[in-house]
């Protein structure tokens, strides 16, 4: 028996205070104004027949079966594009219903296979069921479709490597049509043909889904109410049997999924309805890139090594456990204390992130800890804590549903955040105003009903420049809420900040030309975000990763509270994280300079508290960030690292700085899924364990605590967060938990705006966001409602600095770097997934116009050579890239993005500046030296391999 | 050192920064930013730096220096 789906109401719920009671086969029911009948009959346990509606999509009316009857209306109008009235009476059973029914339903089945007992849909098929519910016991018009069986059977869709498309057992409900148009946004399926030959069609006559415009978001085949597209994974193995309600480890939306079992083998995973997150959409990666969990690269076994050109030597959990500890003790006392730190990662959960920033306080003694955030999200931290009063987004993502102009910079929602992107994409069709701010011209700039109003095509490394021209629009045209910054913000820092952003050299058209946007634009875009209702802010890595990278998550924050638009719904800054757990893996304490909750590690009294609870004295004062160590490495005085789950020798700049300080240490010790390329360099891997075995909570960018349980016994015996444990112990500092639920609870007690949480509560309610606690005792959807979490917003200065990278003679492109729809980051995952197929390499972006000045072609292999080294990527001449521009991907390692990228950084935070590297480009005709030795170390260094996917 | 001339680009470009201000404040912002986010050694290396002379060193970061220096006599 399959397992029990979420309920299906048929239509989606109405959110309205006003409300409508009417009779319903004698029962009242008072439900929401505009709820549909059908809806209202489902929520007093009376469903309706029906094929053509379901609840995440509006009502089509199609199917003609949930007809009911109403007293005084003449016919029988379908329930699901009937909305009740007051005091309406419905009869959903009758004696003229039941035959109508019968007799459409005879229909359907006329041209329906009858292969149920062999049908993949077999216990999980809406017709099927229906077909039950009206009691057809004939059909008087034969079972011989044309179509389905046969010579005459059309072919399957079978393209796409994650689910099959059947048109012989399609019924031409139009769910999956609308579920593309309605919910993912993308426009790709069509009905084609009329009467019996209609059939759903995926773009142009000539595609099959693969070459579809098709995202394999898994909309359409979460709509089918048939086996007409159906997993492959169902088709292969059968329904089923049991589910567990998690949470994707991808991106920062955090999406909550079922994880649908059979035994501890996952068939699919199912998106929820009831997810804050997503409510019931998904992605191609959080659907169906969920292979790499059990692939055949796993690494399960703890091995050793004593030196990194030897082989691995596998090796039981207390002799690596052993090892690497007394390697680090004989290390602290060689070269003193704060030689030794640790990465935490953004793809664990809180409580194995909180565990290592423990183990590093409370057993290195030292806060040599900090989190691959550094390299994405930092600035967001400060500079939100420094305008704002917390390092977090001020929404929840349901906002954007209100928000009236929405400004995205620097972020590629389609591509990175793709669920939040449909989100965003619904909105926009709905009437509200788009800018968009990036060099690039990313899909959301035009894509189906949707177009800009404005793109700002700004010069990479201009974010700032861009902030204060639209600024000093807003002031010097009177477009500030003077009310809204009087009463919420520091009025002294305001009157600066005015001054400042109105002097002439932050005009748009004195800054026009170093932001490459017309002065005119400019002004029009100030204009609507500041006077076109609601305007919310939407950004990612564009904005962080650059030298100014918090100076600009600053002047965003001036913009918005200038124009009065944070404290509500609709409004808002809103930072997409890159990866699942960014949020948390900050809140957890795994910044240098902060404990748990943001809070400094000077200030005594929070000190004192961790020091009660942890039984110990630590040290008021900050540790190294990950460039500190790495430099300190290669200067011969940081001699080792704990690394948990991230690959910095892919990930992080200058690549061949970053290998340099990890061969200069003693020991490194990877805690991972897989030998990554970190590993190549480490004495210990210990076995990680992959988000379907975790017990634990991710936080996502809306600091929404979701839980994610285990569904399946980690595959190397042990969690990552005992694991720590151990390694503490081993190094002298005893940490025991009983369960990840202690952590949480531990976590709560030391951590104000967590008091509330545990793992019970998040159990009964699905999900909170962050703070909860007495003053918010069910969370905080919105920050700021009433007053800034600092009391008064604060203004900064923001005065423009360029970049000390810069273009010239010898290197005239810049290279922005950034990641596409069906890889994730450094690949490790989806390249061990049939993601792959839509992407086998990274390429190079590049204008037509560059492209035919250096007589490349598209597909050429193409060197791209920075100040700090070169490598071989082949071409893609686009022109969605600005002259002067262009643009890869870091998702395999063999492209080598990293070892062109420098290590400029952010001022306050030195996040990477990814997005501005001054490079040549020209034909080759080879890989570059990097990328030869990088095959060579694959022996030295035992590198793992990738091959086909699994 | 290797990391000198990174120490000190960090520096002057915290010092860009808070120039903007007016010059206590900017004293304080870059001095500020320096004890909560540096290491010790980092400090220490600066100082070093900058008790060699202030040749290429921007001044409010030689202000702001001697200012932690002073806090922590």
């Amino acid at each position: 028996m399959a397992v029990a789906a979420e309920p299906d109401f048929g239509t989606p719920e109405r959110e309205t205070d006003k409300t409508v009671s009417l009779e319903i086969d004698g029962q009242t029911v008072t439900v929401p104004e505009g709820t549909s009948i059908m809806r209202a009959a489902s929520e007093v346990g009376q469903p309706i027949p029906k094929l053509c509606a379901t609840d995440s999509l509006e009502p089509w009316g199609s199917c003609r079966m949930c007809l009911v009857e109403i007293e005084g209306v003449r016919g029988t109008p379908s329930s699901c594009t009937t909305p009740v009235r007051e005091g309406m009476k419905v009869k959903t059973q009758t004696a003229r219903l039941e035959k109508i029914r019968r007799g459409v339903m005879e229909l359907y089945i006329s041209d329906h296979p009858l292969d149920c007992l062999t049908c993949a849909a077999n216990g999980d098929c809406e017709l099927q069921d229906t077909a039950g519910e009206v009691g057809l016991r004939e059909v008087r018009y034969g079972f011989e479709g044309e179509t389905h069986f046969g010579a005459n059977a059309e072919a399957k869709d079978t393209s796409n490597p994650y689910f099959d498309f059947d048109p012989a057992k399609c019924i031409v409900c139009s769910r999956c049509v609308r579920a593309c148009e309605e919910q993912q946004g993308t426009f790709a399926l069509t009905i084609q043909g009329r009467g019996f030959d209609s059939k759903v069609s995926p773009g142009l006559g000539l595609d099959d889904f693969f070459s579809s415009e098709c995202v394999s978001c898994g909309a359409c085949v979460q709509a089918c109410p048939t086996a007409t597209l159906m997993e492959k994974s169902v088709h292969e193995h059968g329904l089923p049997t049991r589910s567990v309600s998690t949470t994707c480890a991808y991106c920062g939306v955090g999406c909550s999924f079922r994880a649908e079992m059979q035994g501890d083998q996952v068939i699919r995973m199912v998106p929820e309805k009831s997810g804050g997150a997503n409510e019931g959409h998904s992605c191609v990666k959080g659907r169906f890139a969920w292979g790499y969990a059990t692939h055949k690269d796993r690494v399960t076994t703890p091995m050793v090594r004593d030196k990194i050109t030897d082989p691995w030597r596998e090796a039981t959990w207390d002799e690596a456990i052993a090892f690497a500890a007394e390697r680090f003790k004989a290390i602290q006392q060689t070269y003193g204390r704060d030689a030794i730190g640790g990465v935490t990662s953004s793809r664990c959960t809180n409580e194995e992130v909180y565990v290592v920033q423990k183990m590093i306080r409370a057993a290195f003694r030292n806060n040599n800890v900090d989190t691959c955030a550094r390299v994405c999200h930092s600035p967001t931290g400060y500079g939100l804590k420094t305008t704002l009063g917390t390092s977090a987004g001020t929404q929840n993502f349901k906002s954007v549903e209100k928000a009236d102009v929405i400004l995205v910079i620097g972020a590629n929602p389609t591509d990175g955040h793709p669920v939040f992107g449909s989100r965003l994409k619904k909105r926009l069709r709905e009437g509200a105003r788009l800018i968009v701010a990036d060099p690039r011209r990313i899909d959301l700039v035009k894509s189906p009903h949707i177009a800009a109003a404005y793109h700002l095509q700004l010069q990479p490394g201009t974010n700032v420049a861009l902030m204060n021209a639209l600024a000093h629009v807003v002031v010097t045209e009177g477009l500030v809420d003077e009310a809204y910054v009087a009463e919420r913000c520091d009025t002294l820092e305001f009157d600066r900040w005015r001054a400042f952003v109105s002097e002439d050299r932050n005009s748009p058209e004195y800054l026009s030309d170093k932001i490459g946007v017309e002065a005119e634009d400019l002004r029009a875009a100030a204009r609507l975000y500041a006077t076109g209702g609601n305007a919310a802010i939407y950004y990612g890595l564009g904005v962080t990763e650059h030298s100014q990278g918090s100076t600009m998550v600053m002047a965003m924050a001036n913009l918005a509270m200038a124009t009065g638009n944070i404290g509500r719904e609709g409004v808002g800054i809103n930072p997409l994280r890159g990866q699942n757990n960014v949020q948390g893996s900050c809140d957890m304490g795994s910044f240098p300079h902060e404990f748990p909750g943001y809070r400094h590690v000077s200030d005594t009294a929070v000190r004192s508290l961790f020091e009660a609870d942890w039984g110990l004295p630590l040290s008021a004062e900050p540790g190294m960030r990950i460039p500190n160590m790495l430099a300190e490495a290669v200067d011969g005085t940081f001699k080792g690292m704990f690394v948990q789950g991230e690959d910095i020798a892919q990930s992080d700049p200058n690549t061949r700085h970053v290998t340099a300080a990890l061969e200069a240490m003693e020991c490194v010790v990877v805690q991972d899924l897989f030998l990554n390329e970190t590993a190549a360099y480490a004495h210990v891997f210990l076995p990680g364990t992959s988000f379907l075995e975790k017990d634990g909570t991710f936080t996502n960018a809306e600091r929404r605590i979701n839980r994610v349980r285990p569904v399946m016994p980690e595959r190397s015996g042990l969690s990552e967060w005992e694991t720590v444990c151990r390694l503490a112990r081993a190094m002298g500092y005893d940490m025991h938990y009983g369960s990840a639920a202690e952590i949480m609870d531990e976590i709560a007690r030391l951590t104000p705006t967590f008091t509330g949480v545990s793992f019970a509560r998040l159990d009964a309610e699905g999900s909170l966001q962050w703070p909860v606690n007495d003053a918010a005792p069910d969370g905080t959807p919105t920050m700021h409602v009433n007053q800034f979490v600092r009391g008064k917003g604060r203004f900064m200065i923001t005065e423009f600095v360029p970049t000390e990278e810069r273009t010239n003679r010898s290197y005239p492109l810049i290279l922005t770097t950034g990641r596409i729809l069906s890889q994730y980051n450094v690949g490790a995952q989806t390249r061990r997934t049939e993601n792959v197929r839509w992407h086998e390499s990274d390429v190079l972006e590049i204008h037509p116009f560059d492209a035919e000045e250096r007589g490349i072609g598209d597909g050429d292999m193409v060197s791209i050579q920075s100040r700090k080294g070169a490598v071989s990527l082949p071409a893609m001449i686009s022109d969605r890239m600005p002259q002067g521009v262009v643009y890869t991907t870091f998702h395999h390692p063999v492209s080598g993005t990293n070892v062109i990228t420098t290590e400029f950084s952010d001022w306050a935070t030195n996040c990477p500046e990814y997005k501005v590297t001054a490079v040549q480009v020209a034909i080759s005709n080879q890989p570059s030296d990097w990328q030869i030795e990088y095959e060579r170390l694959k022996r030295t260094h035992y590198r793992s391999t990738i091959e086909a996917a699994e | 050192m290797s990391e000198d001339n990174d120490l000190e680009r960090m520096a002057k470009q915290i010092a860009d920064f808070f120039r903007v201000y007016p010059h206590d404040e900017a004293v304080a912002g870059v001095a500020g930013h320096i004890r909560d986010f540096w290491t010790p050694r980092m400090r220490e290396q600066l100082a070093a730096r900058v008790a060699e002379g202030p040749d290429g060193l921007d001044p409010l970061v030689i202000e702001a220096l001697g200012r932690l220096q002073a806090e922590a006599a």
